[in-house]
């Protein structure tokens, strides 16, 4: 099994990813693109220790997994408690830096 | 010719001089500058509460007393300097360290010698002559304390000047005159003419006080010091160029203040100050200022003969010019101030001819001090009673109204003409021989100048005090109040009786150990120079009698008249050519500078401001505060570092 | 390979409809797809433990978490697929075109040596392996992220907690309140109607008529207003559309009772 289709997809998905974080305006949806992003990581780093014949790769994914976990259950609460008031989850509506 | 020889003798003399420190009546010669300068600063600064304070009331007073107290003191000091050895005669005291940088040291110190002397005497006793006669001149101005400190302050600075031991010091006293000046021929300040013509006067100083800075700055530089005796033994040691180069920049000091070619033209304007005023600074005193700093400065000229040469061309020059303008006005204190140029540049032509003049420059410098100062103020006094009316047209038949004023300005007129037996006499006789003796083409100038000196003095005084009456319907001409007409008698007296100072050269011999002395012979006997001399006023008199005693005087001036006469009323052109060589060029050259400025300098830096702004206001564009756009940016980065990193990577 | 290749396209597709999609529930599910296939790649790559963390924890936690959240914060506009900033979308794509084409180059570049594969290090077993290294190279890492965790939770906890800062308010005051809400400002105290009032049809989109027979707005959910999914309320128009349906059916039936058989929006969301 050669390890240059699974490193394309996991760019390809990563690609996905960034494009729907930067296209999409509901703040959920752009959360979920970002897991897309990170499960797209963890492709590569999973592939690449099967090529490299050790472990660290899949420790290296476990640890994100774990990450990306806390910072779901963070990211989701901050949108909870935006959403709570100013009644929306739109990522543009949080623009109060503009001049 | 003065030959080589003689120049180093005369620099040898002026090394032999040591100054003694002050001792004695001499240690407190500085209260000769203290007791004005103090009497100024009360008058000008003290008390200003109200109209009608006791400096308000009394302040004339202080400042006349003031003025005589300095006198008095001048007066102790010269004669405990006469009971001395010639040898000892010039005394120093260092009052305090003025200036210490590095290697500079200027000491504010008090310089008297026989030179100084003489210039406190004349300072302080013409000045207190005039301040006396300017109680009365004054009477019914309301400003007459501010009046008064004025003059206090132009004394105090003069004296700092004359009694100065550096040059430093003596800039200082240098430029208080040139202030006093300043303030007190715009002390009408409300005439627009007035308030002109003390800018005008200020600014055309300027030009010469930029000669002298540019003078003393050179002798630091060449010498490491700026003392007076110091640079006099300095200078013996260094080369020509240098001799010369300080001996044309002092000169162009000496033209500003005294009002010679090119720098004459605000002399003529400053009649527009009170006529005390221009008795005191603007005949007797400070327009002399140059003449001394000449002769100060003997040590520089006796080595550059080229400068010397330049002093004695100035010199001549201002003496025929003035004299041109004295023919041509009718304003009797602007005739008067085209004679005083005319009489300093008989002092420069003088001190041009080195060490055999420079004591005839001096003694005529005060014998001018004497008539001139009575003259203006009888000038003064005659205004006073036509209603300060200054048009000689307009006077005529005044000796029987103003019978005391009459005679005094005629022993003032007898002296500048050089009557025989009179100050004027003595002296200007003196510069003719000496001129005669030296350089031929001086000595005709110098003739030339008698001849018209007296011509137009005749004039004055034929329009003013003879003939018809012209006055005004309104005009009642009566004759001064005592408090003035006692200083015209006074200085009558010392008009007449000045030439004594000559007797058995003693002026000479006193002088001699500052300026040096020279005696050169002169082709022929002095008694047939004198004669000539004699003859060409006589014929200068007789002339000026036949064209205005003997004619009706037209009550305007004509117009129809020759162009000399044209030009004499134009001050010979002087301001035309300033204004076209200096002003109009200077007004385009800053309007050019305003306009490279505006448009290039500022357009340079507001475009940059502007290239920045604008800018600044299309990145702006990018901070539009979505999180998506800073997104966007993001990846966008992301993707320019994978570039470079393939980039980096193929190459 | 087989199974790559299987799995890669529909992998790619479900993302991209993740970001296409214009439901966020229907991102949430196609995410779920992806994840899952990915699980089956771990399988396939000799890593059986993230195989089943990726389940678990993934698809099983944190999509559920997104399912919660998405149920809390409701449908609103920024469902709306249309792009309010100008030339965001431009940038996006076209960037992301070049990036994907860029990344796809550099794998294509490198050369990765020849695949070691995983048989010696899962000699023990796949969870020993990992277990010996998490604890002993990566347990200072191991240990911050339980710190991480902890962290997380709390900070949850902080954020989506509201403190409260006075009594809670009993039935009798909130009846106090409405009856001096309609006292000052003229709100109406009761209950807002009921919709569908009519009930021919499933009638949660439909809004009551008010007296002079126009629709009553609020009687509707704001979720199927914001859907745009509710029908006019007037009665003619509704039996003329009844009517419609009826003829173009052919098949007569008892008027009054119609089962449209139409599923909505509001059963597959929820």
């Amino acid at each position: 099994m050669s390890v240059e289709p699974f490193i394309g997809l996991s760019a390809l998905l990563f690609t996905i990813g960034a494009v729907g974080v930067l296209v999409r305006r509901n703040a959920i949806v752009v959360f979920m693109c970002v897991e897309l992003m990170l499960n797209a990581c963890n492709l590569a780093f999973v592939t690449f220790a099967r090529a490299h014949g050790n472990l660290d790769g899949q420790v290296a994914a476990f640890f994100v997994m774990v990450v990306a976990a806390a910072e779901v259950v963070v990211g989701l609460a901050i949108i909870v408690s935006i959403f709570r008031t100013r009644r929306s989850a739109s990522v543009d509506d949080a623009s109060l830096l503009k001049l | 010719m003065t030959s080589l020889s003689s120049v180093v003798l005369a620099a040898s003399e002026h090394a032999e001089v040591v100054p003694v420190a002050a001792d004695g009546v001499f240690s407190w010669v500085w209260l000769v500058v203290a007791i004005p300068a103090v009497s100024a600063a009360i008058l000008l600064i003290g008390d200003g509460a109200g109209d009608h304070g006791p400096l308000d009331r009394f302040g004339h007073l202080l400042g006349t007393a003031a003025s005589i107290a300095s006198f008095v003191v001048g007066l102790v000091a010269f004669i405990a300097l006469l009971g001395r050895d010639a040898a000892e005669r010039a005394i120093t005291q260092d009052l305090w360290t003025w200036i210490q940088v590095g290697g500079f040291d200027v000491t504010m110190s008090v310089y008297y010698d026989q030179l100084a002397a003489l210039f406190v005497l004349l300072i302080t006793g013409v000045g207190s002559l005039i301040h006396v006669y300017s109680i009365g001149y004054m009477a019914d101005d309301p400003r007459k304390r501010r009046f008064f400190g004025f003059l206090n302050l132009f004394v105090a600075a003069m004296l700092v000047l004359v009694l100065a031991g550096d040059y430093l010091v003596l800039f200082l006293g240098w430029e208080g005159v040139g202030l006093a000046s300043y303030l007190l021929i715009g002390f009408w300040q409300e005439k627009r003419s007035a308030a002109v013509a003390a800018k005008k006067a200020f600014i055309v100083n300027r030009v010469g006080d930029l000669g002298l800075a540019l003078g003393i700055m050179l002798m630091f530089a060449q010498f490491g010091t700026t003392n007076i005796h110091e640079v006099g033994l300095n200078v013996a040691n260094a080369s020509q160029s240098v001799a010369t180069a300080l001996g044309l920049l002092l000169l162009l000091g000496a033209c500003g203040k005294s009002a010679q070619v090119p720098l004459q033209s605000w002399l003529l304007d400053a009649m527009e100050g009170p006529t005390p005023v221009s008795a005191l600074i603007h005949a007797a005193t400070m327009v002399t200022a140059g003449v001394y700093l000449v002769v100060r400065s003997a040590a520089i000229y006796d080595l550059s003969e080229v400068a010397r040469t330049a002093v004695m061309i100035v010199g001549a020059v201002t003496l025929l010019f003035g004299a041109w303008i004295g023919c041509a006005k009718d304003d009797i204190k602007k005739a008067l101030a085209g004679s005083t140029m005319s009489q300093i540049g008989y002092m420069m032509l003088a001190a041009g001819l080195g060490p055999a003049g420079y004591a005839f420059a001096i003694f005529h410098l005060i014998t001018h001090g004497f008539f001139k100062a009575n003259m203006f103020l009888g000038a003064g006094s005659v205004m006073h009673g036509m209603n300060d009316d200054v048009d000689m047209r307009h006077y005529g038949a005044l000796r029987k109204v103003m019978p005391v004023t009459f005679v005094t300005f005629a022993m003032g007129y007898l002296a500048i003409i050089g009557f025989p037996g009179f100050s004027g006499f003595f002296s200007k006789d003196k510069i003719i021989e000496s001129a005669f003796a030296t350089n031929f083409w001086a000595g005709l100038a110098a003739l030339l100048g008698a001849g018209v000196t007296a011509f137009y003095m005749t004039r004055v005084m034929i329009l003013t005090f003879f003939g018809e009456k012209r006055w005004r319907d309104d005009v009642h001409p009566h004759e001064s109040p005592k408090i003035m007409t006692v200083p015209l008698i006074v200085l009558a007296a010392l008009s007449v009786g000045g030439g004594a100072l000559l007797f058995s050269s003693w002026i000479t011999d006193w002088l001699a150990p500052v300026t040096g002395e020279e005696h050169h012979e002169l082709p022929v006997p002095a008694i047939v120079i004198t004669a000539i001399i004699v003859l060409v006023v006589a014929a200068g008199v007789a002339l000026a009698y036949v064209l205005f005693a003997r004619r009706e005087v037209p009550d305007t001036a004509p117009q129809n008249v020759s162009v000399f006469t044209r030009a004499g009323r134009a001050d010979l052109y002087g301001d035309a050519v300033n204004e076209a060589l200096f002003m109009r060029p200077g007004q385009y050259l800053t309007r050019s500078l305003v306009y490279v400025d505006g448009s290039g300098i500022d357009g340079a830096v507001n475009g940059t401001a502007e290239l920045v702004g604008d800018g600044a206001r299309g990145l702006r564009r990018l901070q539009t505060g979505f999180v998506r756009t800073y997104a966007a940016e993001i990846f966008g980065g992301s993707l320019v570092l994978v570039l470079a990193l393939l980039a980096v990577n193929l190459a | 390979m087989t199974a790559f290749w299987l799995l890669a396209p529909i992998m790619v597709l479900a993302a991209l409809g993740v970001v296409l999609a214009r439901k966020a529930v229907h991102s949430a599910l196609l995410l779920a797809v992806v994840m899952i296939c990915l699980a089956m790649m771990y399988a396939m790559q000799d890593a059986p433990f993230l195989f089943a963390v990726q389940i678990i924890v993934y698809t099983g936690a944190i999509m559920m978490l997104f399912l919660f959240v998405l149920m809390l914060v409701g449908v609103d506009k920024t469902d709306s697929l249309v792009e309010t900033i100008r030339g965001q979308r431009l940038v996006a794509v076209g960037v992301g075109v070049l990036f994907g084409f860029l990344l796809v180059t550099v794998v294509a570049q490198t050369t990765v040596g020849p695949v070691i594969g995983l048989g010696e290090a899962n000699a023990d077993g796949n969870v020993h392996g990992l277990a010996r290294l998490l604890f002993n190279r990566y347990v200072f890492a191991f240990e911050a992220t339980s710190a991480l965790l902890i962290t997380a939770a709390l900070g949850a906890m902080v954020l989506a907690h509201r403190e409260r800062l006075e009594p809670k308010r009993s039935q009798r005051d909130l009846a106090l309140e409405r009856m001096q809400r309609y006292a000052e400002h003229g709100e109406h105290p009761g209950n807002l109607p009921t919709p569908g009032v009519y009930a021919r049809h499933n009638a949660v989109d439909v809004p009551a008529l008010l007296p002079d027979g126009s629709p009553a707005e609020s009687s509707t959910s704001k979720t199927l207003r914001e859907r745009g999914v509710v029908r006019e309320g007037a009665f003619q128009n509704d039996v003329a559309v009844t009517l419609r349906k009826l003829e173009a059916d052919g098949s007569p039936r008892e008027r009054g009772v119609i089962e449209t058989g139409r599923s909505n929006g509001a059963e597959e969301d929820q």
